[in-house]
């Protein structure tokens, strides 16, 4: 019997792998297991073959190619066009350093006994054998920084609920993952959903949290249904529960889902969802940690942040510090997207340049026409021009040169992409997705694309840049969060780097709106 | 259809809504979970469900309401038969997203039975243009797999 790997994760499907594995599954003495990702996007369908070499891997597979594969020798690992060789020794996997994707890809994502074998729960025994606050010390040693996009030390954070008076607390993960070019989330619980469920409680166990909720938004169907998987088979095992193995720690974990709103993934929009609110951003004071879900004391952090903890508990939060740069510790999730020929996962210390994840691991464009711009940190990050490529990505040095890390979502552009369209898009996305609780981000988006429009039409175009910058100023300073408060960073970054777009001939059509006004 | 007949039909659905609604009502913030299942069970959220939902949850019909109205999901018309949700979001627009999403929507112009739409992002971003037909998700879509993955609809 020959063992094949043919992913379940939601991208290797998108492109034809459940045909893949029935394909393969027709063949005598086949048996094909189901892995998460190894986030080598590029290569997907990634077939991988369990040899005595090792797992030797057949990149971009499709159900048509099984016959002549199997006929080529593809059960052996024999070499073809598509054979990346083995996949473990692959430069592009090999020079990543995994910590907290270590498993994802490796294993059936809810094979219980082989995340154990995986070293799964390692972090989780060595967290019960620590008091909470010897836990939260670990934490703060690590340098762990909350990977949504603020990068708020988790230890503080920890701290705070632990601190906080005794009664009931909450931990809850956000899985609201909607920045474009942003799938790290997504592929973790899909892959390797065990990961999340052993961080969230070493959290609960920390910070005296009883209950727990995670809150993953409804594009991700596949999420649900693993992630909902994995916290069954936790609970049967012993690890959500009644005393967790055994241990005096009690934790209940349960998911929920979104509708359908990007704002749900600012934290207190969050809570208010939770709650079964509409999705408003809450003002603060008072903080999340002492005043959260239902009003309790909540630790939330977002999904890949607890999937670090638990290698910090397991090798030692100094061990996790050692890694990195700066005041940006460990490692961080890269995730490239867009126009890019090499797209995925690419998990490395912090201080890799952007450069080397562009066109290193990216390869450049998909397109093979030259890097116009990038946009590091999602929708509301800016957009970097290719004398920025030497960037070191952390949080300080990215914030310095004008930018921001965000969640590790890094989309590419060629030389096509038009710059003032992309700085209209950033507002329009705004005015759809504004939850409307701030003049500044509900009206000034909507005030933006009309701006914007006039812009590119070519009206008044330098009263209407001083204008859109006068705009900016309004929403940056007078929005709760950052949507309202960063959608100007893409919008001006454009205009400080592409001018020239916000300069040319008129060849778009004139909107409607576009003759009156200043 | 008589009178009575949609009278019928109209107390099956509020014994519906109401038995879905009470399933969830000793969780906390069960209003979430209790619309996604009205939605699942039932296509849509009727305006009629909303007090039932309420009544039972014991909150105001305007809280209910201005829930439904604020999340994309939870649609208040019963689905069309066929659904064609595409990303217009960064990561798929640097591979030609807006084409392909402008070509789509005058492809099914005037079918009432195919709903075209826009997703801000579907987390495949490096496959993109990316897109759901009939729900499921696909990469790397142009045209001629719209047509090809579409062909059996018949208006």
């Amino acid at each position: 019997m020959t063992t094949v790997y043919v992913p379940c994760d939601s991208s290797a499907v998108s492109v034809g792998a459940d045909e893949v594995a029935a394909a393969l599954a027709a063949v005598e003495g086949v048996q094909v297991l189901r892995n998460g990702s190894r986030g080598m996007l590029w290569a997907e369908p990634l077939v991988e073959v369990v040899t005595e070499r090792g797992r030797v891997g057949y990149a971009g597979v499709s159900a048509e190619d099984v016959p002549r594969l199997v006929a080529a020798g593809l059960l052996t690992g024999e070499d073809t066009p598509e054979c990346l060789g083995v996949v473990d020794e692959h430069e592009w996997l090999r020079s990543q350093r995994r910590v907290s994707f270590a498993r994802v890809g490796l294993i059936e994502p809810t094979d219980i006994a082989a995340y154990g074998e995986h070293g799964g729960w390692a972090g989780l025994r060595r967290a019960l054998s620590l008091a909470p606050a010897d836990v939260v010390a670990e934490v703060t040693t690590s340098g762990l920084r909350g990977r949504g996009g603020a990068g708020f030390p988790a230890g503080v954070k920890w701290r705070t609920v632990l601190d906080a008076p005794a009664g009931l607390r909450f931990v809850v993960c956000n899985l609201d993952e909607g920045d474009s070019g942003t799938f790290a989330d997504r592929m973790l619980c899909e892959g390797d959903p065990f990961t999340l469920i052993e961080g969230m409680v070493i959290a609960a166990h920390a910070t005296g949290a009883s209950e727990g909720y995670v809150y993953c938004r409804s594009e991700y169907p596949a999420v649900v249904t693993t992630l909902r998987r994995a916290i069954e088979v936790a609970y049967a095992h012993g690890y959500l529960g009644e005393r967790i193995t055994g241990s005096d720690l009690s934790f209940d974990l349960e998911l929920r889902v979104g509708a359908g709103a990007y704002i749900c993934g600012e934290e207190t929009s969050m809570l208010e969802s939770l709650e079964g609110r509409r999705g408003e951003v809450r003002a603060k004071p008072p903080i999340p940690a002492l005043h959260g879900l239902f009003g309790r004391p909540t630790v939330i952090n977002n999904t890949l942040t607890f999937a670090a903890v638990p290698m910090i508990l397991a090798d030692g939060g100094a061990a996790y510090a050692a890694l990195g740069t700066g005041r940006s510790r460990g490692t961080q999730v890269f995730q490239l997207a867009g126009n890019i020929a090499r797209g995925g996962i690419v998990e490395a210390d912090f201080g890799i340049s952007l450069g080397d994840l562009v066109t290193g691991y990216g390869g450049g464009t998909l397109s093979g026409r030259p890097v116009r711009a990038v946009q590091v940190g999602g929708p509301l990050g800016a957009y970097l021009p290719v004398d920025r490529l030497d960037v070191p990505m952390d949080y300080e040095a990215l914030a310095a040169a004008g930018g921001m890390l965000g969640h590790g979502g890094i989309v590419v552009f060629d030389d096509t992409v038009d710059m003032a369209r992309q700085a209209r898009f950033a507002m329009e996305f705004c005015a759809a997705e504004s939850c409307g609780k701030c003049t500044p981000c509900r009206v000034g988006a909507v005030r933006g694309v009309e701006t914007l429009d006039r812009i590119i039409a070519g009206v008044r175009r330098e009263d209407n840049l001083l204008l859109l910058e006068d705009l900016c100023t309004t929403m940056t300073k007078g929005s709760l969060c950052a949507m309202g408060g960063l959608t100007p960073m893409p919008v001006r970054s454009a205009v400080q780097h592409w001018p020239e777009d916000f300069d040319a001939p008129a060849v778009h059509d004139i909107p409607s709106s576009g003759g009156s006004g200043p | 259809m008589s009178h009575g007949t949609q009278t019928d039909a109209a107390a099956t659905r509020a014994a519906t809504v109401r038995r879905i609604a009470e399933q969830h009502a000793s969780a906390r913030g069960p209003l979430m979970p209790a619309l996604h299942g009205v939605v699942a069970e039932l296509g849509h959220i009727d305006p009629l469900d909303v007090p039932v939902v309420a009544d039972v949850l014991n909150l105001s019909v305007a809280e209910v309401h201005g829930v439904v109205s604020f999340y994309t999901d939870f649609r208040t018309r019963p689905a069309p038969a066929h659904t064609v949700h595409l990303c217009r979001a960064e990561s798929c627009q640097a591979l030609g997203s807006q084409p392909l999403y402008e070509d789509t929507v005058r492809r099914f112009a005037g079918r009432e039975d195919v709903e075209v739409d826009h997703v801000f992002c579907f987390g495949n971003c490096p496959l993109g243009p990316s897109g759901t037909v009939d729900g499921r998700l696909h990469g790397r879509l142009t045209p001629e797999r719209i047509t090809r993955l579409t062909q059996d609809w018949q208006p």
